[in-house]
């Protein structure tokens, strides 16, 4: 949906490239079909890979009877006990719905079911900061949609926030509405079927409603622990966030029982991690390797409409990590050339890299928003996985003309105060 | 043998308790202060003939010279060490004169001989510059701005000769204005008329069917260039370069003759040269070739749609090019005469081709053109060609509105008096052979940039090359261009980004059983809904299995291959190996992410068709 929202970019851009053609509309069913189609062929090419490699796969839902039976009960209600020498929890997160708003579960929808949404969400509050909820509010409004975001506190919690805002404010200009430090009280159904939401904003005191056709929740997501009986079985979970407590090796507080993926405590919450962690845990179950999964160091891509491609740690994090005076940051804002003859505006391309101040100057983290953040990233984790540092990067030569060669191009540091601003070619 | 009346230099010795490369500095340092402070310096052994006969040279001129015998100071293995790193010569004598690495004895009677030696005992205020850049191109202008930031007093002569149908353009050179940034523009459009075909998959509606104006690109494009030579011109201004929109020629040693548009001549002298001049496309030596056929210096200012055109070649250039203007809707026609994008890793060459076939580029191979012939005036014309099979006396004819040739770039190194003062040029190819520190036959002239013998044409490599020159010039630093593992890409509808060694360069170098190569198609989450073939995007990498399965090559065709290449490059820089990628998490959903997870070796032969996610 992101890339369908890109593209509605690219046809604003191509009359810029000579394309002639008139403002076009967007229609909701077309692309939930097709991307619906697309989910449920790879839910197809899972459960043929499953029965390619032998894998007896139920769809029931388990909880546990003891330490190594577990129960399964399917959609007509009949029971099936299953019995493992090993057993692995990987049962994710679902969407949070808040518990003390009037009509919230009534009325709101969440992520699990705007994908699957048939049509239109039309006019759309979204409720919080997380990265699905600006990712989710970004592709409405490049769909031409009328979105709306409300934010507690800060965005992105736990990114850079210097990048955070960028992201943001770029979502800002390209007309998604910003509700800051506002809490919703309570959703209603008007009789024309529109939804009316009340919020408050607690620095004023003031209250304040507006009308909506959807409200979509993206407060944070609770992992699905609570249903599997954890206790029959002795694994032991986080008193405050209801994740399974785990070691470096995947391990419960039962030796025999792991749990990998969202639903265990202190993992990152993104799907290459747990297939990576998922894998290790095979293999190191059938004896074939002792190797351990790495969680430090974990790129990630944020799809907002302009993308934001971060590996290592924040700014924030390097500071507090190593104190100020030991941390150097480059940075540069920059035009993707792309941006010139569309005439787009590039005021949030940004780029910074931390690095130990010093030499050879250690890259600490690098941060990138702008177009294709996610590719751009991907290779530099590497870099900064085989210890790059600022000197290599720079010895780097740069492909011409893309947006990557701005990295292996950073002169400017934070610390000098020059205009960090890139000029010429 | 008398005792020349040189002065003695001493080295005190480095102070102890500091560590290796400090100490080291420090010697640099201090003979970097030698060469610097004194009109001749001499690097000598107190034994050595050649030394002798030098100095006696030096002598029997009346220049008083300064001399450090190696054998008589404590450190002279460290200093003959250092000076090796700074000339690339390990032999003494090693002298310097006026700052210039004259080399050692034979050069000097050479230099002598020819009246360079004392051109050069000259004192550089004799000189109206420091430094002169001949070609105001990315290299020419990274080297000019650097040595002026460096407080040098700098020139840049910057001349456009116009193409055959009479084209030309501002400051910057190849790459700015037609090159490198109105390619990618180009190529930008072509993509959006793909995206635009995928967009109504993804729910954007338009019934009509969309036409591409060229006019309006054209203009689009000439604008941001026009924006870009101005920027030049501004920080060259800034920087207190002197830029003279002149032709440049050399009629003796350190004097260059200007000729601008109206053929009036200026003199200019300068202390160092730097050659920078570029290359310019070729033409085939056929009937009607400059009379009517077009070259990509034409083609990106062209104020028409060159409509059906023929683009005769199989470089980068003459892929790109078709793959664009195909993109635009135009039909189009390659002619190549044997391999496409030589140099390049031919699997990869390949699949780029068999992409572009697949979406309309017509492909004519194993022929050449052998005349080009006037059927009709107009924007665009009409154009009977005449080619040839490379193979057998078969011929073929066809009409075309436009003919672009992209067979091959000339360096633009024969007609700037480069005789006139020795510098040496490959007679073939019209190269200049450099040394490591991109200097020249002739000490006082250095050359950076597309002009370089078996060095690479690219950008971003003499935009690097010029600046540190620059700076190893007149700020002491040590820092070479490193042309290792220098990562490019190839910006046709699929695009191809590549970082180190083909496969066919890495068996030759290392030997196949020494190498392990992992490959796989992919298929972008993107292309999924669009409905785009699941097996055409391909990513492969070539390990050598007896260096801790080092990545020695990285190889992508696929969307953004720029965007993805670049990181893994500097990764390579840092010694990626195989075990590094695997231990890598994937950013999910990226096409970079293939990268993380290569499992099937090419030697395994097992299938590498794509299913699932």
């Amino acid at each position: 949906m992101h890339q369908a929202a890109l593209l509605g970019g690219m046809v604003q851009d191509a009359p810029h490239y000579g394309w002639a053609l008139q403002p076009v509309p967007h229609d909701w069913a077309t692309m939930a079909e097709a991307v619906q189609n697309h989910v449920k062929s790879l839910n197809w090419g899972h459960r043929v890979q499953l029965q390619d490699r032998k894998v007896t796969y139920f769809n029931i839902k388990a909880s546990f009877v003891d330490a190594h039976t577990v129960c399964g009960v399917s959609k007509g209600g009949k029971e099936t006990l299953l019995s493992a020498e090993h057993i692995i929890i990987a049962t994710g997160g679902r969407p949070r719905y808040p518990t003390h708003i009037e009509g919230a579960l009534e009325y709101g929808i969440t992520s699990d079911d705007l994908f699957w949404l048939k049509e239109s969400p039309g006019k759309t509050l979204v409720v919080g900061a997380s990265y699905v909820a600006l990712e989710c509010a970004g592709f409405l409004t490049g769909l031409g949609l009328d979105t709306t975001v409300m934010i507690r506190s800060i965005p992105l919690r736990g990114f850079d926030q210097q990048m955070s805002s960028l992201v943001t404010e770029y979502m800002a200009s390209q007309g998604t509405r910003f509700l800051r430090g506002c809490t919703p009280s309570r959703v209603q159904r008007l009789p024309d079927g529109q939804l009316q939401v009340t919020w408050e904003d607690p620095s004023s005191g003031k209250e304040d409603t507006g009308t909506f056709n959807t409200v979509l929740w993206a407060i944070g997501r609770i992992p699905e622990t609570r249903s599997l009986n954890l206790e029959k079985a002795g694994v032991h979970t986080s008193p405050t966030s209801q994740k399974i407590l785990v070691d470096a090796l995947e391990t419960t507080s039962v030796p025999h029982i792991y749990a990998i993926g969202d639903v265990a405590e202190g993992r990152p919450e993104l799907t290459p991690t747990a297939i990576m962690a998922g894998k290790l845990l095979a293999q190191r179950l059938c004896g074939q390797s002792s190797d351990v999964m790495d969680y430090e160091n974990v790129p990630t891509t944020v799809f907002t409409p302009l993308e934001y491609g971060c590996v290592g740690l924040s700014e924030e994090e390097a500071v507090a990590r190593h104190g100020e005076e030991h941390v150097e940051v480059y940075h540069a804002y920059y035009k993707p050339l792309e941006f010139t003859v569309a005439e787009r505006d590039a005021s949030q391309c940004y780029i910074k890299m931390v690095c130990l101040r010093k030499p050879p100057q250690l890259v600490l983290g690098l941060h990138f928003l702008g177009p294709n953040a996610g590719e751009v990233t991907q290779g530099f984790a590497l870099g900064i996985k085989c210890g790059a540092s600022y000197a290599q990067v720079m010895r780097t030569v740069g492909i011409h003309p893309t947006c990557a060669e701005e990295v292996a191009k950073l002169r400017i540091s934070k610390r000098s105060g020059l205009d960090p601003t890139v000029t010429g070619c | 043998m008398s005792l020349p009346p040189g002065r003695r230099a001493r080295l005190s010795s480095p102070g102890t308790g500091r560590s290796f490369s400090e100490a080291r500095e420090e010697l640099r340092r201090r003979l970097m202060g030698l060469i610097e402070g004194n009109r001749v310096m001499i690097f000598s052994k107190s034994y050595c003939p050649h030394s002798a006969r030098v100095k006696d040279l030096f002598s029997s001129l009346g220049v008083e010279c300064n001399i450090l015998e190696l054998d008589q100071v404590d450190d002279g293995a460290n200093v003959q060490e250092v000076l090796s790193e700074i000339t690339n010569q390990r032999t003494v004598p090693n002298i310097f004169v006026n700052k210039v690495h004259m080399g050692g004895c034979d050069r000097t009677f050479q230099a002598h001989q020819s009246g360079l030696l004392q051109k050069l005992l000259q004192e550089d205020s004799a000189y109206e510059y420091d430094l002169i850049v001949i070609g105001g191109g990315s290299g020419g202008l990274a080297c000019a701005q650097e040595a002026a930031i460096l407080g040098k007093k700098v020139m840049v002569l910057d001349f456009v000769v116009p193409t055959p149908q009479g084209t030309s353009w501002g400051l910057g050179g190849t790459c700015v204005n037609v090159g490198c940034v109105p390619k990618k523009l180009m190529h930008q459009a072509a993509l959006l008329g793909q995206e635009l075909k995928d967009a109504r998959k993804f729910g954007w509606e338009y019934s009509h069917q969309v036409k591409h104006n060229w006019e309006t690109m054209i203009e689009a494009i000439q604008n941001h260039i026009g924006s870009l030579n101005w920027g030049y011109r501004l920080s060259l201004r800034e920087k207190a370069v002197t830029y003279v929109n002149s032709y440049g020629e050399f009629v003796e040693h350190h004097k260059i003759k200007a000729t601008n548009r109206k053929g009036q001549e200026t003199y200019y002298t300068a202390g160092k040269f730097v050659l920078a001049t570029g290359q310019r496309p070729r033409y085939l030596g056929i009937p009607g070739d400059k009379e009517y056929c077009i070259t990509s210096d034409d083609l990106f200012s062209l104020p028409y749609c060159p409509g059906k055109t023929l683009v005769v070649g199989a470089s980068y250039v003459a892929l790109e090019c078709g793959g664009f203007l195909a993109g635009i809707g135009l039909d189009v026609t390659i002619m190549v005469r044997s391999i496409l994008l030589r140099g390049f890793d031919q699997e990869m060459a390949e699949k780029v081709g068999s992409y572009m076939e697949q979406h309309g580029v017509k492909f004519l191979r194993k022929f050449v053109p052998v005349m080009v012939q006037h059927l009709d005036k107009g924007s665009p014309g009409k154009l009977k060609v005449v080619a040839k099979s490379t193979e057998g006396p078969e011929t073929i004819e066809e009409i075309y509105n436009t003919v672009l040739l992209a067979i091959g770039r000339e360096s633009c190194t024969r007609k700037i008096g480069l005789e006139k003062i020795g510098v040496k040029v490959n007679e073939k190819s019209g190269k200049i052979p450099v040394n490591d520190v991109e200097q020249t036959n002739v000490p006082y002239v250095y050359a950076v940039g597309d002009i370089l013998e078996g060095k690479l044409e690219l950008t971003p490599i003499a935009i690097q090359a010029g600046k540190l020159l620059a700076r190893r010039l007149f700020a002491g630093s040590l820092e070479k261009c490193d042309y290792v593992n220098v990562p490019t890409t190839v910006f046709t509808p699929l695009e191809y980004g590549c970082c180190g060694l083909s496969e066919e360069k890495a068996i030759e170098v290392h030997r196949k059983e020494n190498l392990e190569v992992y490959h796989t198609f992919f298929w972008p989450l993107e292309w999924t809904v669009a409905g785009r073939d699941n097996n055409t995007c391909y990513a492969k990498i070539i390990c050598n299995k007896f260096d801790n399965d080092r990545v020695i090559g990285f190889h992508v065709l696929g969307p953004n291959a720029g965007e993805i290449t670049q990181g893994f490059a500097a990764a390579m820089k840092c010694g990626l190996t195989k075990q590094q990628l695997d231990d890598t998490i994937g950013i999910h959903p990226t096409c970079g992410e293939v990268f993380t997870t290569l499992e099937i070796t090419k030697s395994s032969g097992l299938d590498i068709t794509q299913k699932g996610c």
